[in-house]
């Protein structure tokens, strides 16, 4: 209870700052405020992305079906902060670089994913057994994982990005973020990060819940 | 009994063979593959007519035959043997991993033969001259090996589900969107130049493509097959 008052707190205090705070870009303009909602929420997607990963593979090894439906969870928030981040990103792209959609390397990474989440829950609902169809998932979710870092080095070869050069993480943009900026950027990384971990607890619990009363 | 060390050698070829003389009685597999990549390779020439293509656009024609070629037909070895109900029979006289090797080369050899009949038919149609033959064959070896390591693993998944047919293609794209693109990547540079070594960058990708699918699909097959 307690952290989830804090969380709100924090959030609404984050999602106030982003429009007050940072000043405005020079080319972009008011516009440029997405920035502070579409990076957290790629980086929370590629996070759930990881952590269905992580928990497929433990649930290989232990054959514990929680393991599975927390690598399911992941997957379907994965699925929701994907979705956002394309939207959120297509605004941003047709505002800066003057279309919707330019297959950028980077709009290349997100639509795959979005795929890959797809394909694992058309085979997910493609299986009777409830134990074939966490070990089936489990295996494609790490075949799909282990294609990221073919991704990471191939599309760029192919496809010119219009993203900046430097990655968020890089130290030179962050010479480069002006203190407000920097602080209202983290402090939404951070919120978003909180938000997309209360989401999973709460997911969790309700199937373990449901799981438990088909049971008894 | 046969020594134990050499059960990595033999088994699969047994496998192998024992799928290619059941493939030889009614052909299934390789009639609908070759048919598909004929039909699918005439559409393709028919549609462009007289034009003459860009590089660029003659290769990704070029893997988009084999890709959707090969999704029609290499799901069948895994698919076959849960419709005939041989599964377990297989279960008891070889080991998962050995099977998943026996299955890769029939899956392997069906492949080469698909290429024996649609690359010469798609130089000949699309009027292709290739500068780099060797490097065409080395990136069209290189894919083929990946597509067929990516593509039994997951056709052995969707042996196990209850809709065979379409799934495959849908599990398979993203998982073979890197060897895609370095293919046709490579393939494009062995139409447009004489020197080998432009094509390291994508051999090494399609190299290493095969070797961390193979190994994942060695480790992670015993779960999909003794489910």
């Amino acid at each position: 209870m307690f952290w989830k008052i804090v969380l709100l707190i924090w959030m609404s205090v984050v999602i106030v700052a982003i429009f007050l705070l940072p000043p405005p870009q020079l080319q972009l303009g008011e516009v440029s405020r997405i920035f502070f909602f579409h990076v957290p929420m790629a980086w929370v997607a590629v996070l759930a992305f990881l952590l269905s990963f992580i928990y497929s593979i433990l649930y290989l090894r232990e054959k514990d079906l929680i393991y599975d439906n927390r690598a399911k969870t992941a997957a379907r928030l994965g699925l929701l902060f994907t979705v956002l981040a394309t939207i959120s990103g297509s605004i941003f792209a047709k505002a800066g670089w003057g279309s919707f959609w330019n297959w950028d390397p980077r709009e290349t990474s997100i639509f795959i994913l979005l795929l890959i989440y797809g394909a694992y829950f058309a085979l997910r609902s493609a299986v009777d057994s409830e134990e074939k169809e966490a070990s089936l998932s489990s295996v494609y979710a790490i075949l799909a994982f282990l294609t990221v870092p073919f991704l990471v080095f191939v599309i760029p070869r192919v496809y010119q990005s219009l993203h900046p050069n430097d990655s968020v993480i890089s130290s030179s943009l962050r010479l480069q973020m002006s203190p407000a900026i920097l602080i209202t950027f983290l402090a939404s990384m951070i919120g978003f990060t909180g938000l997309f971990v209360w989401i999973f607890k709460l997911e969790t619990r309700v199937n373990r819940l449901m799981d438990e009363s088909k049971e008894g | 009994m046969e020594i134990k060390s050499s059960n990595w050698v033999v088994k699969p070829v047994w496998i192998l063979f024992k799928d290619l003389k059941s493939e030889m009685r009614n052909r299934y597999a390789l009639n609908t593959i070759v048919m598909f990549a004929l039909t699918t390779l005439t559409v393709v020439s028919f549609s462009i007519g007289g034009f003459s293509l860009n590089s660029r656009i003659t290769s990704s024609l070029f893997w988009l035959v084999i890709f959707f070629s090969s999704m029609s037909g290499l799901a069948q070895v895994f698919v076959k043997e849960e419709e005939s109900k041989t599964v377990n029979l297989l279960k008891l006289t070889a080991s998962p991993g050995t099977v998943l090797v026996g299955k890769l080369l029939f899956n392997l050899v069906l492949l080469l033969v698909l290429e024996v009949v649609i690359v010469p038919l798609f130089i000949i149609w699309m009027n292709l001259s290739i500068l780099n033959l060797p490097l065409f064959f080395a990136v069209l070896l290189l894919g083929s090996l990946g597509l067929v390591c990516s593509t039994t693993i997951i056709a052995a998944i969707i042996s196990k589900s209850h809709i065979k047919g379409a799934l495959l293609a849908v599990l398979s794209f993203p998982i073979l969107l890197p060897l895609l693109i370095a293919g046709i990547d490579g393939t494009r540079l062995s139409l447009e130049s004489h020197d080998f070594s432009a094509g390291f960058g994508d051999l090494g990708l399609l190299g290493s493509y095969v070797v961390v699918m193979f190994t994942a699909s060695i480790l992670l097959f015993d779960f999909v097959w003794n489910e």
